[in-house]
């Protein structure tokens, strides 16, 4: 066993090294960048993504991550620097090492705790927010530098208000520097924006960031060598790295360890890095190829170790960060050797090129976070969210403006406050909440040996998603699974989000995950992971948005040729005739899938007098027969649920068929007709298919196999079912 | 195994006074037990005769008392089981204006809790009988479970239920589910530990009288994570019309104060309950 994993390590060691070398060309621009827009010295960023890379590499738990110094770390280190020692940046950066150190200290802590699953108490859309005010954090700062004025201080919004002298100083200046600067950064900001759009093999070879660095060191390289001139731009424009690495790195100072604003900056730099780091973590999961789980736990100590020594060697702190490991995923890197090669080449190239690297502008650098800061933050972002609902919308500003405006922490905490608050304002009721937030909330059991059911009750919010995701964690992706929503009166968007995640993991996997029980649920918009809930009048309507399990009964519908309805307004009269409903009583019947004589719905129904009322959703079959067949009722034997209790028939036995008669109930009025009716050929079709409730009114056939919603795939082995039962009875009376 | 020989039900002259008697003379009936009716108040023939005017109406023909007692109803209740060594006591409880939902009331929470006889709350009340085809029963370990199981079949071939489903526990494993590697361990785990308690329970079905697993259909069904919490929900979802468990015992003071397993089902009834004790 050893050896063949040892023989796939070196057999894949080539692709896996190509990889990190690919995106040790991102991450030296960005490492450089990220450090620069933190006021840290930009060899800082550089030693983040070394040390990351092979600490991380050796003793985390996730297979193609990339780890190195964050976007969203950004702001919290410039507040930390600027702020520390009273705005001596030198001091200031000192601090925050040993706030970093600290912060890795409790990463581990964390890790140790098992607090990898604190990311999911954050609505997603609050994170969003948050990024979003980091991406205007890291734009506003940077836009500056990259026309050239390096100096511009303050809060994200004075930054924002002094844009416009930035550029009329930009246009008007006479400072050569300042203005070949602002070119070099436009130039950086158009091969960021446009990279993508150039589709020749070549030139992608190389990622945009690497292509800003042989831009301006070619720059730099053509004023030296053809024009014979002075590089255009001043040194001080210049990113400045340590003629000798290892004898000049900054070491934390550890003076200021008890002070209140140390102790805010390294909960805030824990948290983000947290967060960043277990997004992204679920994330690459989903990009991952081979769909592996990874331990987060386990990476969040590796984190932390690798942030310490980081910080102590003078560089910032390590995260897992998402767009280097989607290029690592791209670039087909198969596990962690590619993030140990993306730090060996990082550390080959500071060792290497080392002059070259000094030619590089400052605004160049800049352009590249404009970039990653604008994405972060750009408009379409903003729309995304309020496709899902206005109350999201709300979510977003209120997080975004809340960050932009205080800090991070606080940022974060009203945005959870606030989605908190508007489910309790969108449900108009307090005790759904109240009474339930620490009740078990998730049912699981194994149906037979072939599938998971999943009840959720009471409310599923991003408060309690962690009992749902503790138990679907449990079930190996390759399994069936059916979640069913339909005793929950309120599922919000965070885990309609997260249901979503799940599919498709156990679709990459060959197993399936179905959500069931979500049409009744009203929702304001038709975005998929828009919040349901089920308002006291359970009323049908058009408006309602079709809910993904529709959506797909769709598509079968579409597959075999069929129509699919999901609303009527009159209920199926014809079913009501069937034994079944004598004594249940029909409420509404939906979701129609209908081919001429055959119709496959839900229908809801209530069983029991009025006081012990219950209400039932069960997807059934119905097959108009053109001939009359007699009126039966098939059962598994033992099965007793679905035998009405005042029988008028009995049990008929079929002689010949001992082993038919032992596993199925069959009863019926006319004993000769049925008789008759089972011939040898249905009689072997039954037993040797899925058991299914068969029931004849003589007009038609109903089936159905379970009195709760099917899945699509059960609707679809069932449509299979029924319409291999209706031709044997075709042919058996084409014969006749 | 517990045997019920005698019933009490608490009588207050509210609209619900007709739909308990009846009920009680039902169960008495199927139990073929001594029903006593107990009235928190002062003697009173015309009361008494409204009583025996109800009970004669169903045509129960077994032992009946009629016990008048004055007094605090949870003091006077607790105390006639304990004088008159009643073995059930029938609560029943009321209805929210949601006709789905129903609560009980303070007083028969705190019964349920004091009496040292077992409890059937019932949670729907009605004058026409219900069968009672479903029986779930809460398999979780304890000291008791063999009892409770036995009771239950006994129970259960007395309201001549057709399937009783264990429920059983399938303990998670102390290893946490992180990686693959993990997630395999631990699903080899679980079905080794559903082997076992399959194992467990049907050693003690084996011990039961055959004469009460006739005619039943029995099935083993394990869930994930603590029964307890879930096995409410589990028989809601089934659609069972009996639960029955037993008072797990509350152990430590941190524990005593925090709400338990029966707490949750008591605040929800997710079906008619039956508590062995």
């Amino acid at each position: 066993m050893s050896s063949k994993t040892s023989n796939t390590f070196t057999s894949t060691l080539p692709q896996n090294m190509f990889s990190g070398f690919v995106v040790s060309l991102i991450a030296l621009p960005l490492g450089l960048g990220l450090a620069m827009a933190s006021e840290a010295p930009p060899i800082s960023g550089v030693i983040a993504a070394i040390v990351g890379g092979i600490v991380a590499s050796i003793f985390g738990g996730s297979k193609v991550t990339i780890t190195g110094p964050g976007n969203g770390l950004v702001v919290v280190l410039l507040t930390a620097i600027t702020t520390l020692a009273d705005g001596d940046l030198q001091l200031g950066y000192m601090y925050t090492l040993a706030a970093i150190v600290f912060a890795g200290a409790t990463m581990i802590l964390l890790g140790f705790l098992r607090l990898g699953i604190l990311s999911d108490f954050f609505p997603s859309t609050a994170i969003q927010g948050m990024l979003a005010a980091i991406g205007v954090g890291i734009f506003a700062k940077q836009i500056h530098v990259m026309f050239g004025n390096t100096n511009q201080k303050g809060g994200i919004v004075e930054l924002l208000k002094e844009l416009p002298w930035t550029l009329y100083d930009f246009v008007t200046t006479n400072d050569h520097n300042f203005f070949y600067a602002g070119i070099v950064g436009l130039i950086s900001l158009c091969i960021m924006v446009f990279h993508a759009k150039i589709r020749n093999k070549y030139f992608q070879l190389i990622p945009a960031p690497m292509w800003i660095v042989v831009f301006a060191v070619g720059m730099s390289y053509f004023y030296q060598f053809v024009l014979k001139q002075d590089h255009p731009i001043d040194e001080a424009w210049l990113i400045r790295i340590p003629e000798d690495i290892f004898s000049s790195l900054a070491f934390p100072d550890f003076g200021i360890i008890y002070q209140f604003k140390f102790i805010a900056v390294v909960i805030s730099i824990t948290l983000i890095a947290s967060i960043e780091s277990l997004l992204s973590i679920k994330a690459v999961d989903q990009l991952d190829p081979l769909k592996r789980r990874s331990n987060a736990n386990k990476d969040l100590k590796a984190l932390g170790f690798a942030t310490i020594i980081s910080g102590l060697l003078g560089g910032l702190n390590v995260v897992t960060v998402i767009a280097r490991s989607s290029v690592n995923v791209n670039n087909k890197a198969t596990n962690k050797s590619a993030n140990f090669f993306h730090a060996i080449f990082l550390l080959a190239f500071l060792l290497l090129f080392q002059t070259q690297l000094q030619m590089i502008p400052v605004s160049a650098l800049a352009a590249i976070l404009v970039y990653t800061g604008y994405k972060l933050a750009a408009p379409s972002n903003l729309l995304a969210v309020s496709h899902v609902g206005k109350d999201q919308l709300i979510v977003f500003i209120i997080t975004l403006l809340t960050t932009i405006l205080t800090s991070l922490i606080l940022g974060i905490l009203v945005g959870i406050v606030t989605t908190f608050l508007l489910h309790l304002i969108i449900n108009k009721d307090v005790f759904l909440f109240f009474r339930n937030i620490f009740k078990q909330n998730v049912l699981m059991f194994k149906e037979g040996e072939t599938s998971y059911y999943v009840s959720v009750k009471n409310f599923s919010s991003f408060v309690n998603f962690y009992r749902l995701k503790n138990q679907l964690n449990l079930i190996p992706e390759t399994e069936n699974v059916v979640v069913d929503f339909s005793r929950c009166r309120f599922v919000d968007n965070t885990v309609m989000e997260n249901m979503n995640t799940y599919l498709e993991k156990f679709e990459a996997k060959n197993g399936s995950l179905e959500v069931v029980g979500l049409d009744l649920h009203g929702s304001e918009t038709s975005h998929p992971f828009a919040s349901r809930r089920i308002s006291h009048k359970p009323k049908q309507s058009k408006s309602l948005s079709l809910t993904r399990r529709q959506t797909n009964l769709e598509s079968i519908a579409n597959d075999f040729g069929w129509k699919y309805i999901p609303y009527k307004e009159e209920s199926l009269a014809l079913i009501s005739d069937f034994t079944y409903f004598n004594t249940r009583q029909i409420q509404a019947t939906k979701n129609f899938l209908i081919n001429q004589n055959d119709t496959v719905f839900d229908v809801i129904f209530t069983e029991g007098a009025f006081i012990a009322l219950q209400q039932i959703r069960a997807t059934m079959f119905y097959i108009k027969v053109e001939h009359k067949i007699p009126e039966f009722t098939l059962d598994k034997e033992g099965v007793f649920e679905f035998v009405k209790q005042y029988t008028e028939f009995s049990d008929i036995d079929i002689p010949g068929h001992p082993d038919f008669s032992k596993r199925f109930y069959l009863s019926g009025s006319d004993e000769s007709g049925v008789l008759s009716f089972f011939t040898d050929d249905i009689i072997l079709f039954l037993e040797s298919n899925d058991y299914y409730h068969i029931e004849s009114n003589k007009k038609g056939l109903l089936l159905f196999k379970k009195e709760r919603l099917a899945s699509v795939k059960e609707v679809k082995a069932m449509i299979d079912f029924g319409l291999r039962f209706e031709k044997l009875i075709k042919d058996k009376y084409a014969r006749a | 195994m517990k045997v019920y020989k005698k019933i009490l039900v608490g009588a207050a002259f509210s609209p619900n006074l007709k739909v308990n008697i009846i009920q009680a003379c039902r169960f008495a009936n199927y139990f073929n037990a001594k029903l006593y009716i107990v009235h928190i108040g002062s003697q009173d023939s015309l009361k008494s005769k409204r009583i025996h005017d109800i009970v004669n109406e169903t045509g129960f023909v077994g032992e009946k008392e009629i016990v008048f007692k004055e007094g605090k109803p949870i003091d006077v209740l607790s105390h006639i089981c304990e004088k008159h060594k009643i073995e059930l006591l029938i609560l029943g409880a009321q209805q929210r204006e949601n006709v789905f939902r129903y609560y009980l009331g303070t007083v028969a929470k705190k019964l349920t809790r004091k009496v040292k006889c077992s409890v059937l709350l019932l949670r729907n009340q009605s004058k026409v009988e219900f069968a009672k085809k479903h029986i779930v029963i809460n398999g979780l370990a304890s000291a008791s479970s063999q009892r409770t199981i036995s009771t239950a079949f006994y129970v259960g071939s007395a309201l001549s239920s057709k399937k009783i489903t264990v429920v059983e526990e399938v303990e998670k494993h102390h290893l946490k589910v992180d990686d693959d590697r993990s997630l395999r361990k631990v699903t080899i785990h679980h079905e080794r530990k559903k082997h076992q308690e399959d194992l467990r329970i049907k050693k003690m079905i084996n011990k039961i009288p055959a004469e009460l697993q006739t005619g039943v259909e029995v099935k083993l069904q394990s869930i994930f994570g603590r029964s307890g919490y879930s096995i409410g929900h589990y028989a809601r979802v089934v659609r069972a019309d009996l639960l029955v468990m037993d008072i797990p015992a509350k152990k430590r003071m941190l524990k005593k104060l925090m709400m338990d397993d029966l707490d949750f089902i008591l605040a929800e009834l997710p079906t008619d309950l039956l508590i062995i004790k």
